[in-house]
């Protein structure tokens, strides 16, 4: 671990709040609107960790403590992921199965938060999140199998440190197979359009917002704080993916990713701008396409 | 460490001859022999692992091919260590559980000693017929502690089930060991000697007959009716430690036959893929005990995975994935002892204090329950193979052995991970159901209202188990070394680049605990920074947000099936519900309902048809047994008639 290495957590965990402004004001502008400050998450966490808290009267300590794991948990998925070739401070073989299993565990307490409630809201919006995220996990993870066969890694720092040009060219279409897939994955885990609405005001059609309805002030900071991080990490991995090294220098490379993440969330805004949201017993198909994808880019890379 | 094996099995079956004598004191008697003898045998499994030697005992016996030949070597030690940690612990629990039952307690605690003795011979046994003698004690002993409650229609017919079910794979088990001992006229298994040709045949009868009793897709189906039915402290022993007497048996014909071709690796894999349907069948449960008992076939699939891994390694000259993968095995085999039996205790409690194993019927028990509830939830993050808890260490390393393999271009092994990904994401669906419903939320019926934690030895005992489960995932990197001389004999040719891997591995799981403390101390000082910022603010009780209804009700609560339907409708090719509902129907509509029933297409379309066909066969025959006494005597003179003229025919 050098100290290089602690630079991306340092900058995620700054940064990551932007990611969801930057979207937000694409998609306000895109609709001819002004849209909220690119900082307004930042204000979102000051308001509520300022606040109080109201918890419904069937809680008990699964829901107080599960953003607070949720968030511990995204974290440590954090520590996991580098920045161009800037190595992530825990790197060893097979460290993106501990990825995706510690945003599983983050899920975990999520689902288990919102059952403590009660509520048949909540209750839906956790069984949903369970199936599509039991689709989506094996197009990842799949999909990391396709990078590691083409990168002959087994860790996220060798597999997204980022191919040189040429290889690029080699293993390409396999790249972007696996980056579609990816990208199918990270707009569905982070509750976009197409899969789900951040923004939708009836419960019964959300999935993610209707889990975490019932947290409020310091708890609902985590979960928004984590929600973001996600974003960050996940987008961060289909960058690494995507991202070829222009190898001048370590730094050089790192800040390319970094800027490519802002265009990413600017991508996603303009992805539900012009999209609509699928019907939910659609979303399950387009995950299994995305695990096709996966396998393709791995039986492309094998040859 | 021979010795000390010996005297674990002398204080087990004194412990088994002795309760039946001492009426009310059999409880202390039988449990006190099961944790005695447990500490006696894991000091001798532990010494073996740490490298003390352990003499190999040979006896003569005056049995046909048998004698009395014990060894102890480092798969031995491996499989001894639930052998003899889950019954003790469980048995602490069974004194408490078994206050009120309509028995004498003597005869219980005779069984339960001595399918422990049972269970450590079968992994001691050096001989054939002494192997199949103690597989016998240890099949007929569990099933009379299934049968327990014979009052009870079901468990009478879980208890025949099973007894069929086992009966069947021990017959393969014979014909396996005749195979075996055909070249050599002996059952001693240094002796054995295979010939290559008949290697096939030994190897299909080994799956055919460990598989019944491990639990294999599809030979399953008397797991889930023999192992709810139970008390619950036997179903932790039978669905935690009984299940991995087969995986033992097969491992240890493994390292008696010659080296494996690739296809047997494949069965493996294809019997390890049978994880996703039984974990979709765990999901679909209702009863608590039920679900335990799909998700045992599930994780005994997985360490399914990780020998098929082994064996294609070992096959195709890759021992360092081969290492990995029977690495995974033995690591999974011991974890899942430990939160299984954590889940199932933790249900014990939950059915002894609500009478129901009804998951519908239950809720808000973590309120009512705490000590119960918090030992569930640690199961349950385990069991779904999350870390930082013990079921997801042998998950990496199967999942590291697979991306090697598919690194490589191995389409097994990128089957391998598809399976591993899928029957993650549907176990922690499961288990956020089994846990969400039961002791989350509101409770659903009246059942809930009077549950209690139980008497503190139950209590004690489930919680020791959830310790052990927290510490095994963060000591896995400690844990993994002591497995490398079982991963040896499994890995015969494989030099150095096995141990070396199964090193790597280590190496691994100790990034991977580095990761679980930085949890714990975010996490921490995430909890700090909460308290810090709500102290002194107005924190408040309210009701729930149900889109402004101020008056919601349990019944309006999401139930288990419910949050489980969108996985199960989707998988509703392999996992079909039969449902019966009754729609309401005119204008003033009539009382209706709905009753939905996962069924199990192994039991359903293999077994039940195949059954149903064998006895309308076999009919006839039935006719020779009418009942009557006279025809039987007519029987009995006939034969003897028969016998004369054979023998005065004879010279």
């Amino acid at each position: 671990m050098t100290a290089a290495s602690l630079l991306h957590p340092l900058l995620a965990l700054v940064l990551a709040p932007l990611l969801p402004g930057i979207a937000n004001r694409v998609k306000a502008r895109v609709a001819g609107r002004t849209g909220a400050p690119l900082l307004q998450t930042y204000y979102d966490l000051a308001r509520l960790l300022r606040r109080g808290a109201v918890y419904s009267r069937t809680t008990t300590w699964v829901f107080r403590a599960g953003p607070t794991l949720s968030l511990a948990a995204v974290l440590v998925a954090l520590l996991i992921v580098p920045l161009g070739r800037w190595k992530a401070p825990l790197a060893f073989d097979g460290d993106f199965v501990l990825f995706a299993y510690l945003l599983a565990l983050a899920r975990f307490f999520t689902v288990s938060a919102a059952l403590d409630t009660g509520s048949a809201f909540e209750g839906m919006g956790a069984s949903r999140e369970v199936q599509f995220s039991a689709l989506a996990e094996p197009a990842l993870l799949v999909g990391m199998g396709a990078v590691a066969a083409g990168t002959g890694g087994l860790s996220l720092s060798a597999m997204l440190a980022g191919p040189s040009a040429t290889a690029w060219s080699a293993t390409g279409p396999a790249l972007a197979l696996v980056a579609a897939a990816l990208a199918a994955v990270f707009l569905c885990e982070n509750a976009r359009i197409p899969f789900d609405d951040p923004n939708t005001h009836l419960e019964l059609t959300m999935i993610h917002e209707v889990m975490v309805l019932d947290h409020g002030g310091p708890d609902l900071a985590f979960v928004e704080y984590a929600a973001s991080l996600k974003l960050w990490v996940l987008g961060a991995v289909v960058v690494g993916v995507l991202l070829p090294s222009f190898g001048a220098s370590d730094v050089l490379d790192a800040l390319a990713a970094a800027a490519a993440l802002p265009v990413l969330a600017a991508g996603t805004g303009l992805v539900e701008s012009v999209t609509s949201r699928l019907r939910l017993v659609r979303v399950p198909q387009v995950l299994a396409g995305a695990g096709a994808l996966s396998l393709l880019a791995w039986l492309l890379v094998r040859r | 460490m021979t010795a000390l094996f010996l005297a674990a099995l002398a204080v087990l079956a004194a412990g088994a001859l002795a309760a039946p004598l001492s009426g009310s004191h059999a409880p202390r008697v039988g449990a006190g022999a099961a944790v005695a003898g447990g500490a006696l045998g894991l000091g001798a499994a532990a010494g073996v692992l740490c490298g003390l030697p352990a003499a190999p005992l040979n006896v003569s016996w005056n049995v046909p091919y048998g004698s009395f030949s014990l060894g102890i070597d480092a798969l031995s030690a491996v499989f001894l260590v639930p052998v003899f940690l889950l019954p003790a612990v469980a048995a602490v629990y069974g004194t408490g559980y078994m206050r009120h039952a309509r028995h004498s307690p003597g005869a219980h605690w005779f069984f339960y000693d001595l399918l422990v003795a049972g269970m450590a011979m079968v992994a001691a046994a050096r001989n054939g017929i002494l192997f199949l003698v103690a597989w016998e004690i240890m099949s007929l002993a569990s099933f009379f502690l299934v049968a327990t409650d014979d009052t009870d229609e079901h468990v009478r017919r879980a208890g025949w089930t099973y007894l069929v079910a086992t009966h069947l794979g021990t017959a393969f088990l014979v014909a396996m060991f005749m195979l075996l001992s055909r070249g050599s006229g002996s059952m001693d298994f240094d002796r054995l000697a295979v010939p290559a040709s008949g290697a096939a045949a030994v190897f299909l009868c080994a799956v055919a007959g460990f598989g019944t009793k491990a639990g294999f897709m599809p030979l399953h189906v008397w797991l889930p009716e023999a192992h709810p039915a139970a008390p619950s402290h036997v179903s932790a022993v039978m669905s935690g430690v009984m299940v991995k007497t087969g995986l033992y048996g097969l491992l240890r014909m493994l390292t008696l036959l010659p080296a494996p071709p690739a296809w047997w690796g494949g069965l493996l894999l294809a019997v390890g893929a049978g994880a996703v349907p039984a974990v979709l069948l765990a999901l679909a449960q209702r009863d608590l005990k039920r679900l335990l008992a799909y998700s045992s076939v599930e994780n005994v699939a997985v360490a399914a995975l990780g020998v098929g891994t082994g064996l294609l390694g070992r096959a195709t000259g890759h021992p360092a994935v081969a290492a990995l993968g029977f690495a995974a095995a033995l690591l999974h085999i011991v974890n899942h002892s430990l939160f299984k039996g954590t889940l199932f205790l933790a249900a014990g409690s939950v059915l002894h204090a609500t009478g129901t194993r009804e998951i519908e019927r239950l809720g808000g028990l973590l309120k009512t329950m705490p000590a119960t509830g918090a030992a569930f939830l640690v199961g349950a993050v385990a069991a779904s193979g999350l870390p930082p808890l013990n079921g997801f260490p042998a998950e990496l390393l199967l999942y590291v052995a697979a991306y090697r393999g598919a690194a490589s271009g191995s389409p097994a092994a990128l089957a391998t991970i598809v399976a591993l990904v899928l029957v993650g994401g549907i176990a922690s669906a499961a288990f956020a159901k089994a846990f969400g419903t039961a002791f989350l939320g509101a409770g659903r019926t009246p059942c809930v209202q009077d549950a209690r934690d139980p008497a503190p030895a139950m209590r004690l005992s489930t919680t020791v188990l959830a310790v052990l489960c927290i510490a095994s995932g963060l000591l896995a990197p400690a844990l993994l070394p002591l497995l490398a001389p079982a991963v040896s004999v499994l890995l015969p040719e494989g030099g150095p680049g096995g141990t070396d891997s199964v090193q790597a591995a280590a190496g691994t799981l100790a990034s991977v605990t580095l990761a679980s403390l930085v949890l714990a101390v975010a996490a921490g000082a995430l909890a700090l920074l909460r308290a810090k910022l709500l102290e002194g603010r107005e924190v408040r009780e309210a009701v729930i947000w149900d889109c402004g209804y101020a008056a919601p009700t349990a019944r309006m609560q999401y139930t288990g099936t419910s949050f489980a339907r969108p996985l199960t409708m989707l998988f509703r090719a392999i996992l079909p519900m039969r449902g019966r509902s009754r729609r309401p129907t005119g204008l003033f509509p009539s009382p209706s309902s709905v009753a939905t029933e996962p069924s199990d297409l192994a039991r359903e379309r293999l077994f039940q048809p195949l059954f149903e066909r064998f006895s309308l066969a076999v009919a006839p025959v039935r006719r020779l047994q009418g009942g009557r006494v006279q025809v039987y005597v007519l029987y009995v003179a006939a034969t003897l008639v028969a016998l004369l003229v054979f023998r005065l025919g004879a010279p």
